[in-house]
């Protein structure tokens, strides 16, 4: 049977998406990426979809299961690189993967993750996060 | 209205849906559709095939070009011989599943697409089609 | 076969000739917009349609199948011309100098029976009548195709993507926003979001007249896709007024950032991306570089 592959990255999985998922493709990546958090202890998964041309509610499920598992697993979840169109139809279809980290690339969604994580990286000054005090004047 | 391509696909089991997503965007693409609108088309058609295999054990869906006032769109009816849905209106609504899911199926898709046709009777079927049109409008 | 049809079918070529020097005749043509070849061969077309229809000897309902083609012709026709610019009287003049061509040919046809020559031409006329009528309809939808346009053209330009820093977009908009003018406005941020590969987009809405629920509606759903692509999104130009309506509307932007101004957007921005924005000292940077 088909498989998507999954890459260790340091501390972190990547799986890029390639195709449009067949559903029990989509189901199998979801077992496969739990399965991995919990062998190599990873602290975050990066989901790079950015050749995914269509995410229909069932591929949003699979998306939001893999980051609530994660997610009591110890490890955060980011999907990277959504297409434009796939973002504005998500939006309309009512479907806005709450839970989920989003960042525009894979480097970029590594850094979420190394401040999520609070791992400093040492080249970079990380207050990425801390956010000013929504100061609405 | 004129009918100007018509063609059928059965749906029966799970691995149909992707090769019919490609029909339509085939289709989609054809008339010039833009990327945003035949994503749109195209999760709409996603979620209604779904909704097909999962209550009415499959069914078929017809795909037509059409044409009317000078507009050119893609219309697709999803008929199925399934049990039918109760309260059709209820079905309409964010949030209602009977299959223990998001619910936003029927009333995303009605959000996507330009125009949006449900009929349904208890133990003989359902039939939904929907218009998407070249400009999204 | 009818024998309305087969009086016409018998003088096609004559129909054809009356009609296009009706229509060349006619001072206010303007040839400048249409070569009198393509003309012809347009009308041949139309006139080909017009007749089969006729034979099916369905003369009473233009909008069933039988005309089909007659009409998608003439859609085709309006739509074009409209888009060309000519005017509502020359499309118009289009088919009523067809029902001329018609009714001369059966008259000359049906001379010697009265009775006949007006059964016919009353069912031709009702025809044609209908027909025009539609050239009619469809001519306006074309102009406000075009229209349609415009306002597209008009949304696209009144909402351009500023590149203010390295990683941060800001998009004025001005005017009113509607459902069509949230689409272009979605497409061109999350394409230029990707474009420049930047994380902040400030959305400012200080040109914007009113905030009522449907235009928040539209405000949040941009944020939302925006937020999925991975990019984070600050509207600004929220003045007093826009604030009340929005506490009163009860309207939840609780989820997103919002900021007065653009400068204060800005400076959440640059903070957000770790950047620093001071004034500096020339005196010293001069003792420094001593
Ligand atoms: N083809 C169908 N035949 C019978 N019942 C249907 C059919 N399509 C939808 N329904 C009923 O309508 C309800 C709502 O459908 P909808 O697609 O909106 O939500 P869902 O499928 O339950 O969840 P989601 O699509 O978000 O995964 C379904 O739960 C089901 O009861
Ligand atoms: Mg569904």
């Amino acid at each position: 049977m088909d498989r998507i592959p999954i890459l260790k990255m340091g501390p972190f999985l990547l799986v890029t998406i390639q195709v449009d998922l067949y559903d029990r493709l989509a189901l199998t990546l979801e077992n496969d990426l739990i399965s991995m958090v919990s062998q190599t202890g990873a602290k975050g998964v990066l989901i790079d979809i950015s050749a995914v041309t269509i995410v229909d509610s069932f591929m949003g499920r699979i998306l939001g299961n893999i980051a609530s598992m994660s997610r009591i697993m110890d490890a955060e979840t980011v999907v990277v690189g959504m297409q434009p169109a796939v973002a504005i139809t998500l939006v309309e279809l009512g479907l806005t993967l709450q839970g989920v980290y989003t960042a525009l690339d894979v480097e970029k969604g590594m850094d979420l993750l190394y401040n999520k994580i609070g791992i400093i990286d040492v080249l970079e000054e990380d207050d990425q996060e801390e956010e000013p005090d929504d100061c609405n004047d | 209205m004129i009918v100007m391509t018509k063609d059928t696909m059965q749906i029966v089991r799970e691995q149909d849906v992707v090769p019919f997503r490609n029909r339509v965007r085939e289709y989609a693409a054809k008339i010039g559709m833009s990327l945003v609108n035949q994503t749109k088309l195209i999760t709409a058609a996603s979620e209604l095939v779904r909704n097909m295999l999962k209550y009415a054990n499959g069914g078929k869906v017809l795909i037509e070009i059409i044409s009317k006032n000078a507009q050119t769109g893609v219309r697709l009816t999803f008929i199925d011989e399934g049990p039918g849905i109760a309260n059709v209106q209820q079905a309409m609504q964010d949030g209602f599943s009977t299959g223990k899911s998001l619910g936003l199926g029927l009333p995303g898709t009605k959000r996507l697409v330009n125009e949006f046709d449900i009929k349904s009777t208890l133990g003989e079927g359902t039939t939904v089609t929907v218009i998407h049109w070249k400009n999204g409008r | 076969m009818s024998t309305t049809a087969q009086h016409l079918q018998k003088h096609r070529q004559r129909i054809i000739e009356t009609w296009m020097k009706n229509q060349l005749t006619d001072a206010a043509l303007r040839d400048d917009l249409m070569s009198n070849d393509e003309l012809r061969s347009q009308s041949d077309e139309l006139l080909t349609a017009l007749l089969r229809a006729f034979n099916s000897g369905n003369f009473d309902d233009v909008y069933s199948s039988d005309y089909d083609q007659v009409i998608e012709i003439l859609n085709d026709i309006s739509i074009t011309r409209a888009r060309q610019g000519f005017s509502p009287r020359e499309t118009g003049q289009y088919v009523i100098s067809l029902k001329k061509a018609v009714n001369e040919v059966l008259e000359e046809e049906l001379k010697d029976d009265p009775g006949a020559l007006y059964q016919e031409t009353r069912k031709t006329d009702s025809v044609l009548d209908s027909l025009s009528m539609i050239t009619f309809e469809t001519f306006i939808k074309g102009r406000e195709e075009v229209i349609f346009r415009q306002t597209d053209e008009i949304n696209e330009i009144s909402t351009p993507v500023i590149r203010v820093w390295d990683g941060i977009l800001a998009l004025p908009i001005i005017g009113t926003l509607d459902s069509a003018r949230t689409q272009i406005v979605m497409e061109n941020l999350l394409q230029e979001i990707v474009n420049t590969g930047s994380s902040i987009a400030i959305l400012d809405i200080s040109g914007v007249p009113a905030v009522d629920s449907l235009v928040a509606q539209h405000l949040i759903k941009t944020v939302s896709a925006t937020r999925l692509m991975g990019a984070e999104c600050i509207i600004s130009g929220i003045r007093a007024e826009i604030a009340q309506t929005i506490v009163h509307l009860g309207i939840d932007l609780s989820n997103i950032k919002t900021k007065a101004t653009l400068a204060s957007a800005l400076q959440l921005a640059f903070s957000m991306t770790n950047v620093e924005v001071r004034k500096i000292n020339r005196n010293a940077g001069f003792k420094l570089m001593k």
